[in-house]
């Protein structure tokens, strides 16, 4: 028997249909096609399905696909103003922050939660705000700089 | 070459398929799907070794959707046949056996039957109720097990190959090799210090964060497309063709975009499964692992047991080494000790050296390559007693090594002479960086390495056509895993002399370019980056060509330069430049569209030599080490997207400081692997670092037309002897066995007060 979700994702009113057990990064990928957001482990420690929910940065995948009832989603879809990147998005190509690209959609949202709550971190509260996040390619060094640079320019700061 | 102006080779534009990336638009191997589709899940086995005496598939057939179940019996007999590959050969017979398990299981997570169904639900459903009946073996769990007298057997057919003596009977024993010159004894004999040293390494798994993942669709004429986030589409295409016994032609393979690889991804898992089950069901089959599935059955790499002895003088110079290199080859042969066995001693003029290797099978699974297969615990035993020799000798440890660095002209240990080489560069540009000198706190230690990687060449093919407005397409068949489609355009854009945001670099599918070997082997920039090199020349003489019809001039009148034909040799100033856009204008009235490829076997490829240094706190309370300081110094030949080439120094040291200090792989008694998820597997996250500083060199490499070499992989072969160097210099223990966790750094620490 399967459950009728009725949510928003990045503004958007959506619907959908899900088993009881399944969880929101599935429902995500596979019922509403929004594969933007990725699976690296399925258990919480890699951060690759990040999301945005009622404004609290969550793994998705420990997440149930029913709990998204009338609550808000925000992905990675959704970072972007239309045909404007983020910020965090034009900065994390400009450092090469990315290698093989498949962390880089839940460090993305991550970031942004981290800047959105704390507008001036330092090297060390960014480290740790994106301890959850797994990359194997970078050794985070550039994905830092990205961040701290995404700061700077939101503050108005020039480097 | 080395006097070439770049015009855009070395800048840092923004790669091509970055804007796909941080969108989440780029679709990776999990996010493609077909309509009809079908899950497929794989049952595998519960134990490390034992035999299947029954599989009864009845009540998964009768679940309700149910469409298709495969077993090893739906799989043909492969003859045994070793196909070379980006990172070393693989044996047919092997593959298919490790893909599918016939008569036995040779490790937890091997894999005993498949199913299709409906939804991967009930695809898991009906492997549960697939009944096997067992005959449970021992496991044979580690190096020292499986070489006993009385060790179960893993392959009681096999026969150990190589130097003798061997055993003559069944063993566990794949094979035993012996290289080496000169005369060791008497070297050691020569020396003044002589210090002879084994370490252990664990089981470490490649950890590329994309778990496998693939869609096969088959046709009614039984042709198969595969999209699959692989480092070798067409290596899929050949693998997947030998294990289900199908001509070539019969698969297509689509490579994805791909989440990481590192080697683990340059051999099939899921490919012939999904082929087969799609064959069986009529459907599309979409298959990916879980992350649990990828550590218990994916691609690690060799635990290892290594000894070296090294030998010499007072005035610093090495008069001789030993080293006797022990690899764990998984389920199956086909460790990387004959890489180690190449490089353990690489960096350095050595005139007497014995080198032994031995390739063992285990109840584990089996290996995969993992970024510069079996160097790196070849490098921790070198360059652990390089230090511990520096420190008897009371030399610094990078002149130590400067006195016996090799440089052009050298015989290497294992078997060349080396051409233009950068070791001695790195070793300098280290000692002369602010960080060597750097003042140390207590509790804190400063540790050095160097390591080496050959680097592969191997066959590729590139075509770059020429779009109406003169912008162009590079085409290529190598996944690009860290930037190399970046790097291929910028060198098209180099030769065609346009702005690289006019060139589109594209990976294509096994039917859309000629052959090319897998992305491993750090040989795309180097060697498909060759073919794009000389297809893009290709594309240079059509387009003098071109101008030289359209003057009226011999061909030897136009030269291209700056984007543009210019006439030359006596016709200077006679006739107007012709532009690339001019002339790609005109293509279709001068004879046609503009299309130029290449197809070569790479030659020459330049080895990477690299000298790490790392600073590292020890909390002698905890047994937690702290790096505080990281700095990765390598030749690039010529860096040709340096951010890149800088992120690939970045990510090698991170991950062979995880090496050091956090990875294993913890099996219980019976071999199931008890931290199968990255909460207990734990790779290094952001907190656990510093800023990796870099420095790149350039020493060209003379067999590339720009002096590219690979840099892939260098950079994971200095960071576990770097960190274990520090260790022992932060509190003075004897470093003998990765990794150097908090419970056995603090058993070190209590032992030595």
């Amino acid at each position: 028997m399967k459950l009728h979700v009725v949510t928003t994702v990045n503004g958007e009113a959506k619907e959908f249909l899900c088993a009881p057990e399944q969880n929101l990064l599935d429902a995500l990928r596979d019922e509403l096609n929004l594969t933007g957001t990725k699976e690296g482990c399925a258990t919480g420690d890699c951060g690759a399905c990040s999301v945005i929910f009622d404004g609290r940065l969550v793994c998705s995948c420990l997440v149930l696909a029913a709990e998204a009832s009338g609550r808000r989603i925000e992905t990675i879809e959704g970072v972007a103003h239309g045909a404007e990147l983020h910020v965090l998005q034009k900065k994390f190509l400009e450092h090469a922050a990315l290698q093989c690209g498949i962390c880089t959609p839940g460090f993305i949202v991550a970031a942004k939660a981290l800047l959105e709550r704390n507008p001036d971190p330092s090297e060390e509260e960014t480290r740790y705000w994106l301890a959850g996040n797994l990359c194997r390619c970078t050794g985070y060094d550039k994905i830092i700089r990205a961040v701290l640079d995404t700061a700077a320019e939101l503050r108005g700061e020039t480097r | 070459m080395s006097e070439r102006k770049f015009r855009q080779v070395g800048t840092r534009p923004i790669r091509h398929d970055g804007l796909d990336k941080v969108t989440g638009r780029a679709q990776f191997g999990a996010d493609f799907s077909a309509p009809g589709m079908l899950w497929g899940k794989v049952l595998r086995s519960p134990h490390a070794h034992a035999r299947i005496r029954s599989i009864d598939v009845s009540a998964a057939i009768a679940l309700d959707g149910v469409k298709a179940v495969i077993t090893g019996r739906d799989f043909p007999d492969v003859a045994s046949e070793s196909q070379v590959g980006g990172e070393g050969a693989t044996d047919m017979r092997d593959l298919a056996l490790n893909v599918m398990a016939r008569d036995k299981a040779l490790y937890h997570g091997h894999p005993i039957a498949a199913v299709a169904a409906t939804s991967s639900r009930i695809a898991e459903e009906a492997c549960a109720k697939i009944a096997v009946t067992w005959d449970v073996l021992e496991p044979v769990l580690s190096l020292d097990q499986a070489l006993a007298a009385d060790a179960p057997i893993l392959h009681q057919n096999a026969r150990a190959t190589g130097d003798e003596p061997l055993p003559k009977g069944p063993s566990n024993l794949a094979s035993r090799r012996e290289m080496g010159r000169g005369d060791v004894a008497k070297g050691f004999a020569e020396a003044d210090v002589v210090v002879e040293r084994e370490f252990t390494t664990p089981m470490v798994h490649q950890g590329y964060i994309e778990p496998h993942a693939v869609l096969a669709r088959t046709g009614e004429d039984g042709r198969s497309v595969v999209w699959c986030c692989t480092q070798g589409p067409f290596m899929v295409r050949a693998y997947s063709a030998k294990v289900l016994g199908l001509a070539t032609d019969m698969i297509k393979v689509v490579p994805t975009e791909i989440g990481g690889g590192f080697g683990g991804k340059t051999t099939v898992y899921l490919e012939p499964l999904a082929i087969l089950l799609s064959r069986k069901s009529g459907r599309p089959v979409k298959m990916v692992m879980t992350r649990e599935e990828v550590f218990r059955a994916t691609g690690p790499t060799s635990g290892t047991h290594v000894r070296v002895k090294m030998g010499a003088k007072r005035d610093g110079t090495l008069t001789a080494a030993e080293a006797v290199l022990v690899y764990e080859a998984g389920a199956f042969k086909g460790s990387p000790v004959g890489a180690g066995m190449m490089t353990v001693f690489a960096p350095y003029k050595l005139a007497n050296v014995r080198i032994e290797g031995w390739d063992v099978v285990v109840n584990k699974p089996k290996v995969a390559a993992y970024r510069a297969p079996g160097a790196p615990m070849a490098a921790l035993a070198t360059e652990t007693v390089m230090e511990e020799l520096a420190a008897k000798l009371g030399l610094d440890p990078i002149d130590f090594r400067l006195t016996n660095a090799v440089h052009e002209g050298v015989q290497a240990t294992y078997g060349p002479k080396y051409r233009a080489i950068g070791l001695i560069e790195t070793l300098k540009a280290a000692k002369s960086h602010a960080h060597y000198r750097a003042p140390l706190g207590p509790n804190q230690g400063r540790g050095v390495a160097c390591g080496f990687w050959f680097n592969a060449g191997l066959s590729s093919s590139a075509n770059v056509s020429i779009n109406e407005d003169g912008s162009a397409v590079v085409m290529s068949g190598c996944p690009d895993i860290g930037g190399s489609r970046v790097s291929l355009a910028l060198m098209a854009a180099e030769e065609l002399g346009i702005p690289v945001e006019h060139v589109r670099p594209v990976v294509v599918d096994t039917e859309s370019i000629g052959y090319n070997d897998l992305t491993g082997g750090s040989r795309v920039t180097f060697a498909t980056g060759m073919a794009v090199i000389e297809a893009a020349r290709d594309v240079v003489k059509q387009l003098c060509a071109r101008a030289a019809q359209t003057w009226g001039v011999e061909l030897d009148s136009v030269r291209w330069e700056d984007g543009q034909a210019v006439a030359s040799n006596g016709a200077e100033g006679k006739h107007e430049p012709l532009s690339l856009r001019k002339l790609a204008a005109r293509a279709s009235a001068t004879g046609g569209p503009i299309t130029g490829r290449a197809s070569l076997t790479a030659r020459g490829a330049g080895p990477g030599f690299a000298t790490h240094i790392c600073d590292v706190e020890v909390d002698r309370e905890t047994g937690a080490v702290k790096v505080l300081r990281y700095t990765a110094v390598q030749d690039a030949g010529k860096a040709v997207h340096p951010s890149y080439v800088e992120g690939q120094m970045q990510g090698g040291a991170v991950q062979g400081i995880g090496w050091a200090l956090n990875e294993e792989y913890v099996f219980d008694a019976k071999g199931v692997m008890q931290n199968a998820g990255f909460l207990d597997y734990r790779i290094p996250v952001a907190s656990d670092l510093p800023m990796i500083d870099t420095v790149i060199v350039e020493v060209p490499n003379p067999m590339h037309p720009y002096g590219v070499r690979g840099v892939g992989e260098t950079p994971i072969v200095p960071p576990l002897a770097a960190v274990a160097n520090a260790v022992q210099r932060a509190c003075g223990v004897e470093i003998r066995e990765l990794p150097i966790s908090p419970p056995k750094l603090l058993e070190l620490l209590e032992n030595a007060r």
